[in-house]
């Protein structure tokens, strides 16, 4: 039974959990939840990249996994859990132990990719305290980097992940320095 | 993207009479990676959306006397976590373990994933080629590189799911749901290649959605294993791939399906890979002979022969996994 379709533009209402806080947000239907975060919440962190789902830099976390910001639609985000690098953050306001080993080694040199490695590896080590080099660039496969090179995130990665189990972890000075 | 009505559906029978309203003008919409890919690149414009995430009861993996049932709504990387698979499917495992990106596969559902369109330029580009009803398929002179070398007429797309693969080999089935009632297909029977249509990948009518993939346990003794060659290592699309599921008894093979990714419109069998092998040893000379024998009626286009010799490369590799 054909029926007239009624393609709608009009605003709908959504409510969900956004870095730990209640949100409601306003957006047209079509949206991506990438197009929400940043243009309707302001939450620039979050890079628009390939929009194909090639690059990684539009990962967020959904109920504690990382996706694709670009290639989810806003909608269907209602009632769920979002996290984005906005909200990683320590509860004491202190930067996350991923961000300072970025940080601390130089993994972020443009830092548009980011955001993306950051979050995606973050869920790694929530269920992997100590992952080996292999699972690291499993884990962080989808997302591209094209200045580091990508040694420094891992190297990020394993270092956040030692100092995160308490162990007192040096960085290197030939990581920072380069060799003498 | 265009604008479109978004329908939750929050039964299965809510979801059926969404689509069957829309005549033809709707999608569904489960993990959206695929089809937010084409909405953007806007060589699909449905009128409305049917959201079938909402579904309640559709995400488990359950083990019974007869095999393993997973629900359409599970998402890949749910499945690649699952013990059973990793320790009785491995061919799956494997599959899925090299299936697009990490992030993907926690968005991406088992029913989505064997729904996937192929990933032809041409199809994905503004051009009217046959598969969208034109009246021209632009790979036979065009830029060819990642195209079908077997089983292509007229249309020369590649199915590009990994998965759909390995579940040809494991002879799994697929559970539909539709205005007519409810069904459950072999899934060879799924895929139809262009000869069948041309303008679709499998019989999923406009009206009907898959619910679950079933596949049997395999028989003590059974082998399998997956390999699949990416010009991206990290992630990407198949430029062929190659699945065997086989039955050893003392060394010599009972039975045994062989499917290959990346090089045809749909997940295709090599029957004539099987009869090498079935009731021998897989020796380095069957394996050999088999894998020329799946790669006999190549017809390769202009530029993608090298699939030839690359999909009797990762053949050989996975009857010696099976045959170790």
């Amino acid at each position: 039974m054909a029926k007239k379709l009624k393609r709608k533009t009009q605003k709908v209402h959504i409510a969900f959990t956004l870095n730990g806080e209640p949100c409601e947000v306003a957006f047209a239907p079509h949206k991506t939840l990438l197009e929400v975060l940043r243009e309707d919440l302001n939450l620039t962190g979050t890079k628009h990249g390939c929009e194909l789902g090639e690059c990684g830099t539009c990962a967020v976390l959904v109920d504690r996994k990382p996706v694709l910001s670009c290639l989810v639609l806003g909608l269907t985000v209602e009632g769920r859990e979002v996290t984005t690098v906005e909200g990683m953050q320590l509860a004491d306001g202190s930067l996350h132990p991923l961000q300072t080993a970025f940080a601390d080694l130089g993994a972020a040199q443009c830092g548009y990719c980011t955001p993306g490695f950051l979050l995606t590896a973050k869920e790694l080590l929530e269920k992997n305290s100590k992952p080996t080099r292999d699972d690291i660039k499993e884990a962080l496969s989808g997302n591209l980097c094209r200045c580091t090179g990508y040694i420094k995130i891992y190297e990020a990665v394993e270092l956040a992940a030692a100092r995160m189990r308490g162990e007192a972890a040096e960085v290197p000075e030939e990581v920072v320095l380069g060799l003498k | 993207m265009r604008a479109f009505e978004f329908h939750p559906a929050h039964q299965i029978s809510d979801a059926i009479r969404s689509l069957d309203e829309a005549n033809g003008n709707a999608r569904i919409c489960a993990g959206g990676t695929d089809l937010l890919s084409r909405l953007k690149d806007d060589v699909d414009n449905p009128e409305r959306l049917v959201c079938i995430r909402t579904l309640p009861d559709l995400r488990y993996i359950r083990n019974d006397k007869d095999g393993v049932r997973i629900g359409a709504l599970t998402t890949l990387s749910t499945i690649e976590e699952d013990a059973y698979v990793q320790k009785q499917l491995p061919l799956l495992h494997q599959a899925l373990q090299v299936t697009a990106a990490p992030q993907i596969r926690n968005q991406a559902t088992m029913g989505g994933s064997i729904c996937q369109r192929p990933r032809c330029w041409y199809l994905r580009g503004p051009f009217d080629c046959l598969r969208k009803g034109g009246k021209e398929c632009f790979a036979v002179y065009g830029e060819n590189k990642y195209h079908a070398i077997l089983g292509g007429h007229l249309c020369y797309i590649v199915h590009p799911s990994d998965s759909a693969t390995a579940l040809v080999a494991l002879n799994a089935s697929v559970k539909i749901h539709g205005s007519k009632g409810e069904k459950t297909v072999p899934i060879e029977k799924f895929f139809v290649g262009p000869e069948v249509n041309i303008l679709k990948e499998n019989i999923l009518e406009d009206d009907e959605i898959i619910t679950e993939v079933f596949i049997p346990h395999p028989a003590p003794g059974c082998r399998g294993a997956f390999n699949k060659s990416r010009e991206r290592q990290s992630y990407d699309f198949a430029l062929a791939s190659a699945a065997v599921q086989c039955r050893m008894s003392r060394g010599v093979c009972e039975d045994v399906r062989v499917v290959l990714g990346g090089v045809a419109p749909i997940p295709w069998r090599s029957r004539e890979a099987e009869a090498v092998v079935r009731g021998k040893k897989l020796s380095a000379a069957t394996i050999r002979e088999a894998s020329e024998a799946a790669l006999r009626n190549a017809k390769p286009l202009t530029q993608n022969d090298y699939k030839v010799d690359l999909t009797k490369l990762l053949l050989t590799k996975s009857f010696q996994q099976v045959s170790i």
